[in-house]
């Protein structure tokens, strides 16, 4: 008979999330083993090559940039749990970015001046309450694990009164992290603003992959095994516990400390019952997915005429509708981001690139037949990028001559590579902080846990490595 | 071992935890917890390399011991010297 192998713990995907309590559990000691059922590390966030040229998926920018030597926030928390020098990721920061919204902009930079001026200027009868709501959120403890959750929008409306600016503020944010409909959880709120008004943005000159290889190192170096094409099939329950976990290759392990990062749905559905998941209010799957277009230029966007703003949240109206679209693409708004267009010094990306995203409804995308999937995309690519147009300067040049390549995926893309059901980027609406799930030796991390962004992603794989199992009492 | 020695060490851990702070300057006598930027997620992570680079063990009752370089002298070179 052969025997069962056995590991203190078992991490279930190796996005960042997996990654970092991978990390944090090797370098103690730990016998760990990560389990990932594609063959790329990053998940969500990751990268490919396609016709010799590389592309990065998820991350446009990192954000909760700050600068080296900058105390007491997550990213400076994030290097040192996992022991990384700021100058290991290479973070370049964002030139200038920008909330458009026609008639009314709000450029912002990882200065908060910019954006406090420009809501001074845009706004004047409501910057006293934009300056107390920014105090609020300074002071907000938004990543304690007990915390209850609030509607943004309401606590927003004790500061702020146009509903304008309230949209503009929230576009970002939502954009970049909510996995709830129309409104945010305020603690997620708190979260994203930090992250992106009053820290930043910044990107590792060579994108993603940066990231993840410094990842897959430590990892390495702390002694941390993984599996890759290999998922975890189901986890076979004893008693309240997770016993044993079944391969996708049909072995069975066992191991005394489970962490998933698949998502809370996703993670139930190993070892329950589908009905008496469903049956669960906090157990409703997202449902916000999005498309994403990549056109490749043969020029920097900058020397054709679309200035060197980083990234442009634009929405074509005055209220900004942040939900699962009808149709298989909403175009009215998105997000344009421009890599070139960090501070690299000199050096430059050989090539321009534009990619713009958009709100998209995975059951739309889902049950295509391959050839109607093919043109759907064809048809949405050029859609997407003409809304974005709008909220740019007209290009100097026709940009069919400049285009040498374009690539795009959609929700069942997203779908494909991350398992997340409705290829729901952000995961469920509820987020559980704690990392409980109903058995006791497994928690979960990452997207559901409910710390956002890549820095976010990562500090959850730490806290709940942290709390559930090193500082645990035996 | 010296209590010196054991400073050394404790500021070696510390630099492992913290690449990025600078230790040329700090008060043997002044709490580190003032002088660099430690949570309590890093005093953890002291306590744990101690564990894991020198088989000392810290209860958590005594993490206070640890407050400045010159208490975790006091505090740890017996532990360092009974190793032996």
């Amino acid at each position: 008979m052969s025997t069962t192998e056995h590991y203190d713990v078992v991490i279930i995907g190796a996005g960042m999330s997996g990654l970092a309590a991978g990390i944090r559990l090797a370098h103690f000691g730990k016998n760990v083993c990560i389990f990932e059922r594609h063959n790329a590390a990053g998940g969500l966030n990751s990268f490919y090559s396609f016709a010799g040229r590389k592309y990065d998926v998820g991350l446009h920018a990192m954000t909760n940039y700050v600068p080296a030597g900058v105390k007491g926030t997550p990213l400076g928390k994030l290097l040192r749990q996992l022991r990384i020098k700021h100058d290991e990721l290479d973070l370049c920061s964002q030139k200038q970015s920008r909330i458009a919204i026609p008639g009314t902009d709000l450029s912002f930079s990882n200065d908060f001046a910019l954006l406090e001026n420009q809501v001074a200027e845009k706004f004047p009868g409501e910057v006293d309450g934009f300056r107390r709501l920014i105090e609020k959120i300074k002071t907000f403890d938004d990543v304690a694990l007990d915390i209850k959750e609030v509607s943004a929008r309401k606590v927003i409306a004790e500061y702020i009164t146009e509903p304008l600016l309230v949209e503009m503020l929230l576009c970002p944010l939502m954009f970049y992290g909510s996995a709830r409909e129309q409104d945010m959880d305020f603690s997620q709120f708190v979260i994203m603003a930090k992250a992106i008004f009053l820290e930043g943005f910044a990107r590792p000159h060579e994108g993603v992959r940066r990231v993840i290889r410094i990842l897959l190192e430590k990892y390495r170096q702390a002694g941390g095994k993984r599996k890759m094409k290999c998922g975890v099939r189901q986890i076979i329950r004893e008693g309240n516990r997770a016993g044993r976990l079944l391969l996708d290759n049909g072995d069975e392990i066992t191991a005394d400390h489970v962490i998933s990062s698949i998502g809370s749905v996703e993670t139930e559905k190993l070892y329950q019952e589908e009905a008496s998941i469903e049956a669960k209010k906090e157990m409703t799957a997202g449902v916000l997915s999005f498309v994403e277009t990549i056109t490749v230029f043969d020029q920097l966007p900058e020397d054709f005429g679309w200035g060197d703003e980083t990234i442009v949240f634009f929405n074509d109206s005055e209220t900004f509708t942040y939900a699962c679209p009808q149709e298989q693409v909403d175009p009215r708004s998105g997000v344009i981001c421009f890599p070139n267009n960090f501070e690299y010094g000199d050096r430059d990306l050989a090539e321009g690139f534009l990619r713009v995203t958009c709100l998209a409804n995975y059951d739309q995308w889902a049950t295509l037949p391959e050839k109607a999937y093919t043109e759907a995309k064809t048809k949405w690519f050029d859609q997407v990028v003409d809304s974005a147009c709008r909220f740019l300067p007209k290009p100097q040049q026709d940009l069919n001559s400049l285009t040498v390549a374009t690539d795009m995926f959609t929700p069942r893309t997203i779908h494909k590579f991350t398992g997340h059901l409705n290829g729901a980027v952000y995961g469920a609406p509820h987020k559980i902080k704690n990392g409980r799930t109903s058995l006791e030796n497994l928690y979960l991390c990452g997207t559901d846990q409910g710390f956002l962004g890549i820095v976010g992603s990562m500090l959850s794989g730490i806290s709940m490595a942290n709390f559930h199992i090193l500082q645990a009492r035996k | 071992m010296t209590k010196d020695e054991c400073k050394k060490l404790v500021l070696d851990i510390i630099a492992d935890i913290a690449p990025d702070e600078d230790l040329s300057n700090v008060k043997s006598d002044v709490k580190l917890r003032d002088q660099l930027e430690l949570d309590s997620m890093d005093f953890l992570d002291i306590v744990m390399e101690l564990r894991k680079q020198h088989s000392i063990e810290v209860p958590e009752d005594q993490y206070e011991q640890l407050a400045s370089l010159d208490s975790c002298a006091e505090y740890l070179t017996p532990k360092f010297n009974a190793l032996v």
